[in-house]
């Protein structure tokens, strides 16, 4: 069979001739199958490397919240309202000497002029800290009944709180984590539904067109032509009040969806639009291929890179959502915990000055919207595996 | 079909006032303002076992004839007749699924290898693609089927598990060619397969074509905008301009005596090379007119050097020459004027010489 490309008929175009059209060179970009040039193109973006690991990290983190937070998030002290961030020791500041990590316990005590609970450290007591200490119980995974921390203060009756406490004394870093839980699903759940909703509206009014098209988009244009936050806010208040907890975090979830799958759905039909023109599509056509198998085995492998960009980059977008919500109270609802619920004991200026840290589950959005912006540009590096 | 439209057994494909136009909308209500006349009113047969090159400008209709005959376009109107073994059925009335059957006789081969294959996959998926879609032999069967097809087409059966962006662009159309080859098709549309390709790649590419015909009584019809191209693998050729058919001929004869002046002007395109040979050239000027307000008359007469004042008002019509019924043509003056041949019958003597 070889004879046939080798011998027969020459022709000769312009008067020249080659014998072999396979170039020598077989760079490694020639050696390498699509999958592994999208892992070498993410794995160079080292930010994006960094952002995903503490992602990762992140999420292990809120997803065991009863074994990494030395508290629960209800878990109060009366006599440690509004304590601050207490300071792990590895010195004794008076004696010098180096200890195993030690805390030591704050004592409140009233300023009769300003009327100001103010703490100071007493330090004749130093309390160890113990790791996987034994303390309040909880269920791991929601499932297993377990009572060991990762980190404690070795004696139940001295609470320590690192990231302070709040207005009725419970740990702030307890409650950032449970918190994370809610923030930090939101996001993977309201994208989960923009994904559904988005991809498969966007798929079809990009492939059919006509008056479906026409509807979609305009209903879209409705939509994004409202300012974000008020919407959102309009939405969350329609939330009936007497509903649980639980339905009113779905409630929250479907409100950030709402807008968001508008911007995947456009992405997803601007894809079909361009995807559908390609030669290979006209060859499955006129092979007679079903527009299921063309949306299967063309569109949607073609398709699934960009939709995971646009979903990682709409993630932060609905964990602001969620946190701009709840701090203004009409969000989740306590005895829930997000990060945004969290921020809003710092709603007061007075707060914020006499409280300073009250703000830090807002350091934590921070931390993990950037986290997942940097992983969303290197996914993007990704989505082209062939370009140099 | 009734027996007094009797097509010759040897035609594959019969086209009758073929005519494709696309709506133009506009404004909000997306109302119909006009029509683009890609194609219109085409009619020639297609014979069991040739090539039959189609040449043109861009712009001329000649890829939607292909995508009209492939069914990627559904004609406005006109007939198209291709025999099957139950004899010869008008596939431009077929729906979906009435097409599926014929869809296995007629393929199409693609002008840019690069965007013709999907990157996501694997050769040996891309060529096996068109078994699967119709359903044909078992898994093991399609993969020895594609195997075969692998060295049929000068790629080893190693290419299966390979992605498109590992070969070079002259193995990428060859992938192209086992797909269009694998359900086994009697008529091949090729649509400009060499013209994204590098010059020592395509005669390769040519070769391999012409190669497939033989072996496997293939026909093509092989559409191209360059007639240096259809020159070497064409028995006959047409010549399209503005979506209408200007001269239908047997290749050589095309070269020898055009007789249409488009035909001409197409010729003095290519570069003359015969033994350092030169020659002075009419260059065609301006650009094909829009199809959407194609020029009354013979479309040709604006950029015509020979046109006379019948060329504005009267369209010509396709008819063969009085004294050569194998060449027909389109153009009022086709017996007045004499027009420059690309080769002399010398030349042609001289040529052949050397390239034996």
């Amino acid at each position: 069979m070889n004879k046939l490309a080798g011998n027969g008929r020459r022709f000769r175009l312009f008067g020249l001739r080659k014998k072999h059209d396979e170039r020598d060179v077989q760079d490694e970009y020639q050696l390498l199958t699509v999958r592994q040039l999208m892992i070498r193109k993410f794995l160079r973006n080292r930010m994006a490397l960094l952002s995903f690991i503490a992602l990762v990290i992140i999420y292990l983190v809120t997803l065991l919240a009863g074994f990494f937070a030395p508290y629960t998030a209800r878990d109060a002290d009366s006599k440690l309202t509004y304590s601050p961030p207490m300071a792990i020791r590895l010195q004794d500041p008076e004696t010098g000497h180096f200890h195993l990590p030690f805390f030591y316990p704050l004592r409140g005590k009233r300023n009769m002029e300003t009327f100001q609970l103010e703490y100071v450290e007493e330090r004749a007591k130093r309390i160890p800290i113990q790791f996987f200490v034994r303390g309040e119980p909880y269920l791991a995974l929601g499932v297993i009944a377990w009572d060991v921390h990762l980190f404690g203060s070795s004696d139940p009756a001295e609470r320590l709180h690192i990231m302070g406490s709040d207005v009725r004394g419970r740990d702030l870093f307890s409650r950032i984590i449970y918190g994370g839980q809610v923030s930090l699903s939101v996001g993977i759940f309201g994208v989960l539904i923009t994904i559904a909703v988005g991809s498969v509206i966007g798929t079809l009014s990009g492939y059919y067109g006509g008056v479906f098209d026409n509807v979609v988009q305009r209903v879209i244009e409705t939509i994004r032509s409202f300012p974000q936050l008020p919407l959102w806010m309009a939405l969350a208040a329609a939330i009936p009040p007497q509903w649980p907890p639980e339905w009113v975090y779905a409630g929250i979830v479907v409100v950030l969806a709402f807008i968001n799958w508008t911007g995947l759905s456009r992405e997803a039909r601007g894809l079909v639009l361009s995807l559908k023109e390609r030669d290979y599509v006209h060859a499955a056509e006129a092979s007679g291929a079903s527009t299921a198998r063309i949306v299967r085995v063309h569109l949607i492998p073609n398709m699934a890179s960009h939709i995971i960009v646009t979903a990682t980059l709409a993630v932060p977008v609905t964990i602001l959502g969620e946190s701009a919500l709840s701090f203004l109270g009409i969000g989740v609802r306590p005895p829930m915990v997000s990060w945004g619920l969290l921020l809003n004991d710092a709603i007061k200026i007075q707060n914020i000055v006499l409280y300073p840290w009250t703000l830090f589950p807002g350091l934590f959005i921070l931390v993990a919207v950037i986290a997942y912006n940097f992983l969303g540009d290197g996914l993007r590096d990704m989505v082209d595996p062939f370009s140099r | 079909m009734t027996p007094t439209e009797a097509v010759g057994a040897d035609v594959i494909l019969e086209v009758r006032d073929l005519r494709l136009h696309f709506p133009i909308k506009a404004g909000l209500l997306k109302k119909t303002v006009g029509y683009v006349k890609a194609v219109d009113g085409v009619s020639f047969s297609v014979y069991a076992g040739e090539t039959l090159g189609l040449v043109g400008e861009s712009g001329s209709g000649k890829t939607t004839i292909g995508r009209c005959i492939v069914r990627l376009y559904k004609p406005t109107t006109g007939i198209m007749r291709f025999r099957t073994k139950a004899g010869l059925v008008n596939i431009a009335e077929l729906d979906k699924r009435e097409l599926q059957p014929i869809r296995r006789d007629i393929q199409m081969l693609f002008q840019d290898p690069n965007s013709s294959l999907n990157a996501r996959m694997r050769v040996g998926d891309i060529i096996a693609e068109p078994l699967d879609i119709h359903a044909i032999g078992t898994a093991a069967e399609r993969r020895t089927r594609v195997e075969d097809l692998l060295e049929h087409v000068g790629l080893g059966a190693e290419m299966y598990n390979r992605f498109p962006h590992q070969l070079s662009g002259g193995q990428r159309q060859r992938v192209g060619v086992a797909r269009a080859l694998s359900i086994e098709p009697r008529l091949v549309i090729c649509d400009e397969p060499v013209s994204a390709l590098d010059v020592s790649v395509q005669a390769q590419v040519l070769n391999l074509l012409s190669d497939l015909q033989e072996e496997l009584g293939l026909t093509y019809v092989f559409i191209a905008h360059d007639l240096s191209v259809v020159e070497y693998i064409s028995d006959r050729v047409m010549v399209m301009y503005l979506g209408k058919l200007m001269e239908t001929a047997p290749t050589r004869k095309i070269f020898e005596r055009p007789t249409h002046p488009y035909t001409e002007a197409l010729l003095n395109s290519i570069p003359k090379r015969i033994r350092g040979g030169h020659r002075k050239r009419y260059v065609l000027a301006g650009d094909i007119p829009s199809p959407v307000n194609p020029p009354s008359g013979c479309v040709f007469h604006t950029r015509c050097q020979y046109a006379k004042d019948i060329c504005k008002t009267e369209t010509p019509p396709l008819q063969p020459l009085p004294d050569d019924p194998e060449t027909s043509v389109a153009c009022h003056l086709a017996e007045e004027v004499t027009l420059q041949p690309y080769y002399t019958a010398e030349e042609r003597r001289v040529l052949e010489a050397d390239r034996a």
